[in-house]
């Protein structure tokens, strides 16, 4: 294969730096492995490592400061078969950390080229995530409060399968850079060199000195075994292809006649866990059935197994403008945190309202008529008092009418589940007017 | 009539994949969560992608690969997301890189309050960018429009290769509410156009200097370039200052003088009225009766609900503003769009009423601001 060096853009790297050497290798693996440039996607970012994809006739993407990795990932999902190739400085490793563990811990078959030269060249040698602390940098003492990261025992740590470390200077380097571009998988290359523009201005560091630095260190040089899995976008694709395809939403045409040609405000006042949202969705639906409009509007903590819980239904035959209450023609008390949330509300009722009150569930004096029911009583289970609610209103002839509310189950619920709903709603009686 | 029960986020995540949409990732984060879990089960049995990003910098990062590489792309989150976007952001406008964003805004400032609506972002969506070129933002006031208006989103998006943003509010976002599926009338979805196959292929080169760049796709045939530097038609990185005048005004002007043929509006201009009612997003709603409740109390008042926020539907402001001789704004803000409305109807009386409290605005509210001022 060619070269795929840019002829009419040359590297224009300080004289002396390891990242042309880079370039250089990169490019001769890339001939060895017989790719087109049309087949290999460079990602870069910024500082001098972002400087690589223009010296390569290849696909070229270069973004923001360490967020390589996430256009990489975009490029990867979509088009499995381009080769794509991530170069990013030490700086890259600190400002976009979180991008590196999700890389290494998702397994998307990307290489990832760290130019790990330990400083930021570009904007004066201040100190990185991976600075030596005994090092003289543009960051004065700061550097010397921290210990450099170890980008490979972070990367084994975070589950990379693929994981190398090595100079840039070794003579190998070309084939480190294929073997890790081949690996199906994430692989990880962390190659250390000097950068004469800055660091090694103020700091003696030699070819040999890397080497000696390095073996200091645990040494990774490919494949780490107990992270070997499979490829994170061919098991996407393989469980994707096993999903069930959402269906159209459900089309419910109107059955029947609606109880009354005004609009119905009905606000259902309880605890979590008591199926309130539920309750409220299918009194909706029976409206539906009976050709009007609904909108739904819930309230609840964010803790959903505890606190109040309340669903602002409207039922009309003209568009619904307002989704909020103001007052209600029917309230259902449930439970008492929900009254408790609404309790001003109760005092705004006239004689016209209609009060649902369980049985148990205390509810502020106010004009309107009040029903009471005992759901305890009767045997239902706090889970069920919202769908019963909805069996009294029906059964009241409030707001909804059995059919209505037999249909919006159907709808809904299937199996076991529906059953059990239109026994509830059929079973409740309905209670006494106070 | 066919009636479907639905809320505002599904109608996104359904309008989104009837638009081609086939690549989403999102960050959870509440009210816009649901359109992460409606994407997440529509997207793959179609062969598309939904990812959960490690943060919503990863989240919109993703998109943006993915849209160049040839895909159409979404991302939802609420406004906190919006401010960790914000330098993406900046890059899919100056790179010209087609994607919509979802801005299901919650009470502000900072992470607020996480179930309660605002229209607090309008502002922002806007100028959040570094560079101050113009966006599209579209505003729905209903689960209809939730449909509609993201299917519009894709179709600018692809047409003017920019972000494009559907700012909902998690009142519209998280309620329920019916809509007749016959009804729906989303326009017919439109694809980025590849450039003149008979001259060289230049990523950043639009016909003539003027307009929108013809799209080829990252992992194409032909190498293709990206780049968030200041660039040239060649996506090479440029210091030449006529080159760099000749980019932004391009870029700047493919937006700006699309402002009519982006602006979606409903006027319903009343007869005698001495007061127009300019709104968007939920609060049309509240104002659409309170303009009923006001012509019953023989005041009537004439009304603009805008679809599109940015760029700003000048030209339909002026038009419905003349002959009333007072417009009151009415947002879900301390005091946003109102500015704009100012700017561009100097000499005329423009009033305000707003609240961002996690209510919404009543329309008795808003009778009374007609009325008293």
């Amino acid at each position: 294969m060619d070269s795929l060096l840019n002829a009419a853009r040359p590297p224009v790297f300080c004289p002396g730096c390891s990242h042309e050497r880079i370039t250089h290798t990169l490019d001769k693996a890339f001939q060895t492995m017989g790719l087109g440039g049309e087949r290999i996607a460079m990602v870069s970012d910024i500082g001098c490592s972002g400087l690589f994809d223009t010296f390569f006739n290849t696909h070229a993407f270069h973004g923001l400061h360490g967020r390589a990795l996430t256009y990489a990932a975009g490029l990867k999902l979509v088009r499995p078969e381009l080769t794509v190739v991530v170069t990013m400085g030490d700086g890259g490793q600190g400002i976009g950390g979180a991008h590196l563990l999700a890389a290494c811990r998702r397994n998307l078959d990307l290489t990832l080229l760290v130019l790990n030269n330990f400083n930021f060249g570009m904007t004066g040698g201040q100190y990185s995530a991976t600075t030596p602390p005994d090092a003289e940098v543009g960051s004065g003492f700061l550097n010397r409060l921290e210990q450099p990261l170890d980008i490979c025992g972070v990367a084994r740590a975070a589950g990379a399968p693929y994981v190398v470390r090595c100079s840039a200077y070794r003579s190998d380097i070309a084939e480190v850079i294929r073997k890790a571009v081949e690996f199906k998988g994430f692989s990880v290359v962390d190659i250390w060199g000097i950068c004469p523009g800055r660091f090694s201005k103020r700091n003696r560091l030699t070819t040999k000195g890397i080497e000696e630095m390095l073996s200091r260190l645990t040494p990774f040089e490919g494949q780490v075994p107990e992270n070997q899995r499979r490829e994170f976008g061919e098991h996407y694709r393989e469980l994707a292809a096993a999903q069930k395809t959402v269906p159209p939403p459900q089309a419910i045409t109107s059955a029947f006649a609606p109880v009354s040609c005004d609009r119905q405000e009905v606000i259902m006042l309880g605890s979590a866990g008591q199926r309130i949202i539920t309750a409220g969705e299918i009194l909706c639906l029976a409206g539906l059935h009976a050709g009007l409009n609904a909108t739904q509007k819930n309230d609840y903590d964010i803790t959903v197994l505890r606190g109040p819980s309340i669903s602002e239904m409207i039922l009309s035959p003209q568009a619904i403008d307002c989704t909020s209450i103001q007052r209600p023609s029917v309230v259902v008390a449930l439970g008492p945190e929900g009254v408790a949330r609404r309790r001003k509300m109760f005092a705004a009722l006239d004689d016209t309202g209609t009060v649902i009150q369980a049985v148990g569930v205390d509810v502020p004096a106010g004009r309107a008529r009040t029903h009471r029911v005992d759901f305890k009583g009767q045997g239902f289970k706090g889970t069920d008092w919202a769908l019963a609610s909805l069996g009294v209103l029906s059964k009241l002839g409030v707001v909804i009418r059995p059919e209505m509310l037999e249909a919006a189950l159907t709808a809904r619920l299937k199996g076991d589940a529906l059953a059990g709903a239109l026994e509830v709603v059929c079973r409740v009686a309905p209670g006494e007017w106070l | 009539m066919a009636l479907a029960l639905m809320e505002g986020n599904e109608a996104i995540a359904r309008g989104a994949v009837a638009a081609g949409c086939r690549f989403f990732a999102g960050y959870p984060i509440t009210p816009a969560t649901t359109i992460l879990n409606h994407m997440l089960a529509m997207l793959p049995p179609l062969g598309g992608v939904c990812i959960q990003g490690e943060d919503e910098i990863a989240s919109i990062g993703f998109c943006l690969g993915a849209s160049m590489a040839g895909v159409k792309a979404m991302t939802a989150t609420s406004g906190p997301g919006i401010s960790l976007y914000s330098e993406q952001i900046s890059f899919a406008i100056g790179s010209e890189i087609p994607i919509v964003i979802v801005d299901i805004q919650r009470l502000g400032p900072s992470t607020g309050s996480a179930t309660r609506g605002a229209d607090g972002d309008v502002q922002f969506l806007q100028w959040g960018n570094s560079g101050g070129l113009p966006v599209i933002v579209l505003a729905p006031t209903d689960v209809t429009d939730c449909y509609t208006l993201t299917v519009h989103a894709f179709n600018l998006a692809e047409r003017y290769r920019c972000p494009v943003f559907v700012a909902s509010n998690k009142e519209i976002a998280m309620t329920r509410e019916s809509l007749d599926l016959e009804r729906l009338t989303p326009p017919a979805p439109v694809d980025r156009v590849a450039p003149p196959p008979d001259q060289p292929f230049l990523p950043f080169q639009a016909s003539d200097g003027e307009g929108v760049p013809g799209f080829l796709p990252i992992g194409g045939r032909i190498p293709v370039r990206q780049t968030s530097s200041t660039h040239g038609p060649d996506g090479f990185i440029t210091t030449d200052p006529s080159e760099i005048t000749r980019a932004l005004t391009r870029m700047q002007s493919k937006i700006n003088s699309a402002a009519d043929q982006v602006a979606m509006v409903d006027h319903h201009p009343a007869e005698d009225a001495e007061t127009l009612i300019v709104t968007y997003g939920v609060s049309s709603r509240a104002a659409g009766a309170a303009v009923r409740e006001l012509q019953r109390r023989g005041k009537p008042t004439s009304l603009l609900v805008l679809k599109t926020l940015w760029p700003v539907p000048a030209a339909a402001i002026r038009r419905a503003a003349g002959g009333v001789q007072r417009i009151l704004a009415v947002e879900m803000n301390l005091g946003q769009y109102v500015r704009e409305i100012e700017r561009i109807l100097p000499g005329q009386a423009v009033g305000f009423c707003g609240q961002m409290d996690g209510r919404l605005i009543a329309p008795e509210t808003i009778v009374e601001a007609v009325i008293h001022g």
